[in-house]
């Protein structure tokens, strides 16, 4: 089989599961079954998350830049398109009202999502060209501090609804958000597995060798950056046409942190890392509301208020006895069905999987025998 | 002019804050190259221990010096205890990993502290009680200082004061520094690394605890997470002197504390609205590090082949 109609159909069979889900999250149902609004939410928000990790994985996992204010970006993708919709989505809506309401409000998102990412991507290189001259802690406080001027920014402009936030018409679907999610993981996939990927993690594993050799580092590091900007405002942009309200709030530096924790719960630098990341961190929350009170004595203690705590007592758990987070180096496919893989070192960087950096690794290896004295 | 003596005060006073806690940020990144975002929640955990010792012990009922010292230690010993617990429990397993790893441990600790303060002292504010007569002086002019800002400086001048004392002329500061230029030598050289680590994270956070105390009594609200913000400026503090710095550690602090004030006092006249306050802190840091990459007093040094 060709491997282009192995992509079409595998395209196929995506969509059509996407929109079973989206039928199970209308009234009706899908033949009956059905999920309720809550589960409906969580879905597309684990979708939403899965675009965000992915994005930041481009950029912290693959090109190995230390960028901890990614929930700027998504802001700006969320406000700038979500000002689109409100001053103009109907103007375009009655427009295209000949098409029927479905394709006009689909068309109207596709718009926004345009928007979004085009002006995050352009925020995203205003912010990088400068400052990815820094490296490592530097450039992670610079980010961070981007974000934060980001979003106070924002927060001062009325037109946006200022610190009362902003009321925005729903236009987004779990369809169109597992679209975008998709979108996002082939289009990062794809990147990391091209030529310029190869760029991108010889710049990770070490950047003067790989000015060396040719890669003009500066350019690299500032696409990838802008790439994954664009897509943070993709997932801005669903956010904010789901949510139907937004608010600074939810775009403070504890969000970027949670991207973060994503990804390296998942294992930097693997896809299907960051795509499981992005459930755990967005389920594991809601499954711990859903733990017992405790009875001791007369004192009930309602263990679900430790909800937050337990969630960070697992991720230093996680930390310390699995750093290298729950996939590590290795991507989950259907290879894991056929005889466990060992890959050795030294090939890791180029290999199948573009895994943990070498550098890291023979980091730790020589940490760990000079720890044994 | 009065007015511009008042800000500037006023911000000083908050800039010093920023300092004490500065420096916890810096002399842990000094050594273990580590970004200890809980530091921030320690500062918050040194004004709940200070508000658990004054209610307890009756000094709210008698305010005095003695009790407002006591309270003070007793703040800072608890703190330096808790902070060491850190390090062991937390810290010490991924010292050896990556970056990130130690990173996310430092964020996941940070979120530990503050949910459980609010699940034990739920998330409403207390009122610290006042411990110290608060009189105004009047400076020249019409600027004045409280009791509590004179407080403030003195004990952050004398804290500062010890702490340079500890590292230049002790034992245990001279290891300190042999371990934050190179802990593997260090080790060689026979220093017990890991009672030095522990030590350093005692005095920081003791230090982040003395600062949440005389907050305390200057503003006396106190909430689980108040850390958040006022350590994310303590840590742009330490970064835009020269993270590892210690005088660039007090530098940072309080430029950005007078820098605060000031946006507040005078922005609107130039066309900066006081909400941008907390963006600040931050502007400052970008455009200093942009220009000198590894801060005010920070060393370039020049990555090798």
């Amino acid at each position: 089989m060709p491997s282009w109609v192995k992509s079409f159909l595998v395209g196929v069979v995506l969509i059509a599961l996407l929109y079973m889900m989206n039928a199970m999250m209308s009234s009706g149902g899908f033949f009956g079954i059905g999920v309720d609004d809550y589960q409906g939410r969580l879905l597309v928000f684990i979708a939403i998350n899965i675009i965000l990790a992915t994005s930041l994985n481009l950029i912290n996992g693959f090109t190995g830049q230390f960028s901890i204010g990614h929930a700027g970006f998504m802001a700006v993708g969320a406000y700038s398109s979500a000002y689109f919709t409100v001053n103009h989505g109907k103007a375009i809506e009655a427009s295209f009202g000949f098409l029927g309401e479905t394709v006009a409000s689909s068309v109207v998102l596709l718009i926004a999502v345009l928007i979004g990412a085009i002006v995050a991507a352009i925020a995203g290189l205003i912010v990088g060209i400068p400052s990815l001259r820094l490296k490592g802690d530097y450039l992670a406080i610079v980010t961070l501090g981007f974000a934060e001027i980001i979003r106070i920014v924002i927060l001062n402009i009325e037109a946006v609804g200022g610190a009362t936030g902003y009321q925005v018409s729903g236009y987004a679907n779990f369809l169109w958000v597992g679209i975008f999610a998709v979108i996002t993981v082939v289009v990062v996939h794809n990147i990391v597995k091209s030529d310029a990927g190869r760029a991108l993690v010889s710049i990770r594993e070490d950047e003067l060798a790989a000015e060396a050799m040719g890669v003009n580092t500066t350019r690299y590091k500032v696409t990838a950056f802008a790439i994954g900007s664009a897509f943070a405002g993709v997932a801005g942009v669903l956010f904010a046409h789901y949510n139907k309200f937004l608010s600074t709030n939810d775009f403070q530096f504890i969000k970027s942190f949670e991207i973060i924790i994503m990804i390296v719960i998942g294992g930097m630098g693997s896809m299907t890392g960051a795509i499981l990341g992005a459930i755990i961190v967005t389920l594991l929350p809601e499954v711990l509301r859903q733990l017992p009170d405790i009875q001791l004595g007369a004192t009930v203690f309602k263990i679900a208020d430790l909800r937050l705590v337990i969630f960070a007592l697992i991720l230093i758990l996680t930390m310390i006895l699995r750093p290298q987070g729950i996939l590590g180096t290795r991507e989950f496919g259907l290879n894991w069905l056929k005889r466990p893989r060992k890959i050795d070192e030294g090939t890791s960087a180029v290999g199948a999987d573009a895994g943990t950096p070498i550098s890291q690794e023979r980091e730790a290896k020589r940490l760990a025998e000079e720890d044994k004295d | 002019m009065d007015t511009f003596v008042q800000q500037l005060i006023n911000g000083l006073t908050i800039g010093s804050i920023y300092a004490l806690i500065a420096l916890g940020y810096t002399m842990v990144y000094g050594i273990l190259r580590l970004i200890n975002f809980a530091h921030g929640d320690i500062y918050m955990v040194g004004a709940y221990a200070g508000f658990i010792l004054a209610t307890s012990m009756g000094f709210a009922a008698n305010p005095s010096a003695f009790g407002f010292v006591i309270t003070l230690v007793g703040a800072m010993a608890i703190a330096a205890g808790i902070g060491m617990a850190i390090e062991r429990f937390a810290y010490r397993p991924v010292r050896k990993f990556s970056k990130m790893t130690t990173l996310i441990t430092a964020i996941g600790m940070s979120l530990l502290i503050e949910y459980l303060f609010v699940f034990i002292f739920s998330g409403t504010p207390r009122s610290f009680p006042q411990l110290i007569t608060n009189d105004n002086y009047t400076l020249f002019g019409n600027a004045t200082i409280s009791t509590s800002q004179i407080l403030i400086f003195v004990v952050s001048i004398l804290l500062m004061i010890l702490l340079q004392y500890i590292i230049f002329y002790t034992k245990i500061g001279k290891a300190m520094r042999a371990v934050s230029f190179n802990l593997n030598s260090a080790k060689l050289m026979g220093i017990n690394t890991n009672f030095v680590i522990a030590f350093t994270f005692a005095l920081g956070s003791a230090l982040a605890a003395a600062g949440g105390v005389l907050t305390a009594q200057y503003n006396p609200k106190i909430e689980p997470l108040m850390g958040i913000i006022t350590g994310l400026k303590a840590f742009v503090a330490a970064v835009l002197g020269g993270i590892g710095n210690i005088p660039g550690a007090v530098l940072g602090g309080l430029l950005i504390g007078a820098a605060e004030t000031l946006v507040v006092g005078y922005g609107s006249a130039i066309g900066i609205p006081s909400t941008y306050r907390d963006a600040v802190a931050f502007a400052i840091l970008i455009l200093v590090l942009l220009v000198r990459p590894a801060g005010l007093l920070g060393s370039n040094v020049q990555e090798k082949v």
